[in-house]
């Protein structure tokens, strides 16, 4: 049981005042957009005018229509350039600079995602049709990696719940477990043993219910990139990069915890949950701090990357032995 | 000097510190190795002149692993001594690391021509074997620092268990050359290990 008394909040646990200031402004916003829909303007309102997009044109298809979201951070955005070429995608390379180019003739089309395990609808569904289910919306998230860096990027998407829901899960179902494409041919890290192939993933159905947690299908207001996981990856912004998969091609169902692949290669070092938490530490390096890409100082690495509102879905667990 | 350049160019991508890390870490690693295969290659290839070289190489080293420990206490800790001794103490690959930095030192010190003189050949060449535990803590710190990819280690790793075993031979063969010719027998096996 982790029960926190008063003394134990650290001023770095706190709420940072501009997530509380937005919150002020999601509120204001929703009384205004409430207003503005009884006037019958509503959803244009919501409609970003201006949405954050690739400096210098990375030649990917843009976007239409983006919703902006209450979710997103007001930090300062990590320059595509860096999102783009800054990449742990190990399918390619475990290089991180690596991957940008080597991802480049990828193919994402045609792309099927299977959609089975514990659910009424089973079907396989080609990943334009799962993208248009939703409207999508731009989410400007922190990204906090596990090695220690950390950047700010407008993802697109739409919730997993969306998804979810129009499966229709069964009682059976307690875990989402998600699986990246196996493609040696095209993925030349797949050829060596460096990981267990092909990746997977996995989210308690809680984690995966809730509205942070993203379908993503693009970034700075166009398709995602390659390197980035295109053409359809998750973006879970309260634990680290890796439970993101990317390159999605299956989305199971299941009734037990998923063995996701850092946890069988390292089981000491990454723990199924993985939530951001500057309090545990990787077994061979500090948590407690980030170095924001771009940043030349560190800065202190915030409970749930700063996603307080999951905290709920933790009550009572350990979260040192369910690290 | 090249990530002088590249950092005057601003071309050291989306993680510069994380950049200067690896390579000053990678470059150390490169030049012990170097320094180790001087004597190897002046004997098998018959240069004897390749030794003016080795302290130069060994003081490249020096100079980069402490360029490498520097980045390590100013841009990753910040001279945040109480994070830095946790480190140490935690984190074994920084504890081996440190360790082989450490080793380093005297070697730099004692690399002067006065230095040997004032030390003697004999002892001089004995406490620069440290070298070899320096070399292996290199490694292993490398070793453990990866997440998952042991390919770039296990090359050291490998060249460096060439150059050690080289050694070993050397030093058995002599031994065996020895007792052969305390024992009055013929010095035949001395011709091939030469």
């Amino acid at each position: 049981m982790l029960i926190k008394k008063g003394s134990d909040i650290k001023w770095s646990e706190v709420t940072p005042q501009r997530t509380y200031l937005d919150r002020r402004k999601f509120l204001a916003g929703m009384a205004v957009a409430g207003t503005t829909a009884v006037a019958g303007l509503g959803v244009r309102n919501l409609i970003s005018p201006s949405v954050v997009r690739a400096d210098g044109g990375s030649g990917l298809a843009p976007i239409q229509g983006l919703q902006k979201s209450p979710f997103s951070t007001t930090e300062k955005i990590t320059p595509f350039k860096d999102v783009s070429n800054y990449n742990n995608y190990y399918e390619f390379s475990t290089d991180k600079y690596e991957p940008a180019a080597l991802a480049k003739n990828f193919r994402t089309s045609p792309w099927k995602v299977t959609i089975d395990g514990h659910v009424k609808k089973k079907q396989v569904l080609d990943v334009d049709e799962i993208i248009k289910m939703a409207s999508p919306e731009e989410r400007i998230y922190r990204h906090r990696c596990v090695e220690g860096w950390s950047i700010v990027v407008p993802w697109i998407g739409f919730p997993l719940s969306e998804l979810i829901k129009r499966a229709e899960p069964l009682d059976k179902a307690k875990f989402v477990e998600f699986t990246t494409i196996l493609d040696m041919r095209q993925m030349p890290g797949q050829r060596t043993n460096v990981l267990d192939w092909p990746y997977v993933e996995g989210l308690r159905m809680d984690e995966a219910m809730h509205p942070l947690a993203l379908l993503c299908f693009g970034m700075y207001g166009a398709a995602l990139p390659n390197q980035d996981g295109a053409p359809l990856r998750m973006v879970v912004p309260w634990k680290y990069g890796f439970k993101s998969a990317k390159a999605i091609v299956r989305i199971r169902f299941v009734d037990k915890q998923p063995e996701n692949t850092w946890n069988r290669s390292a089981p000491n070092e990454y723990g199924f949950y993985s939530n951001v938490n500057p309090h545990v530490d990787h077994p061979r390096w500090s948590q407690a701090n980030e170095r924001r890409l771009g940043e030349f100082f560190k800065r202190p690495t915030l409970m749930f990357n700063g996603y307080d509102q999951v905290a709920s879905l933790y009550n009572g667990m350990d979260l040192k032995k369910n690290f | 000097m090249r990530l002088g350049w590249k950092a005057y160019q601003q071309d050291l991508g989306a993680n510069p510190i994380e950049v200067i890390t690896h390579a000053t870490g990678d470059w150390t690693l490169r030049f012990l190795l170097i320094t180790l295969s001087v004597t190897p290659l002046r004997k098998i290839l018959k240069q004897p002149w390749l030794i003016r070289f080795r302290r130069m190489f060994g003081l490249f080293a020096f100079f980069y692993v402490c360029l490498h420990f520097l980045t390590y206490i100013w841009l990753d800790k910040f001279f945040n001594v109480h994070e830095m001794l946790a480190d140490v103490v935690k984190r074994k690959f920084i504890t081996v690391g440190f360790t082989g930095f450490v080793l380093l030192i005297p070697l730099a010190i004692t690399s002067t021509a006065g230095w040997i003189r004032r030390l003697g050949g004999k002892r001089w060449q004995t406490l620069h074997r440290l070298i070899y535990v320096s070399a292996i803590a290199g490694v292993i710190h490398y070793l453990w620092l990866v997440k998952a990819d042991r390919t770039k280690p296990l090359e050291y790793g490998f060249i460096l268990f060439v150059l050690l075993a080289y050694r070993v031979v050397v030093w058995l063969g002599a031994r065996f050359v020895q007792k052969g010719a305390l024992r009055g027998e013929l010095l035949k096996p001395a011709k091939t290990l030469e």
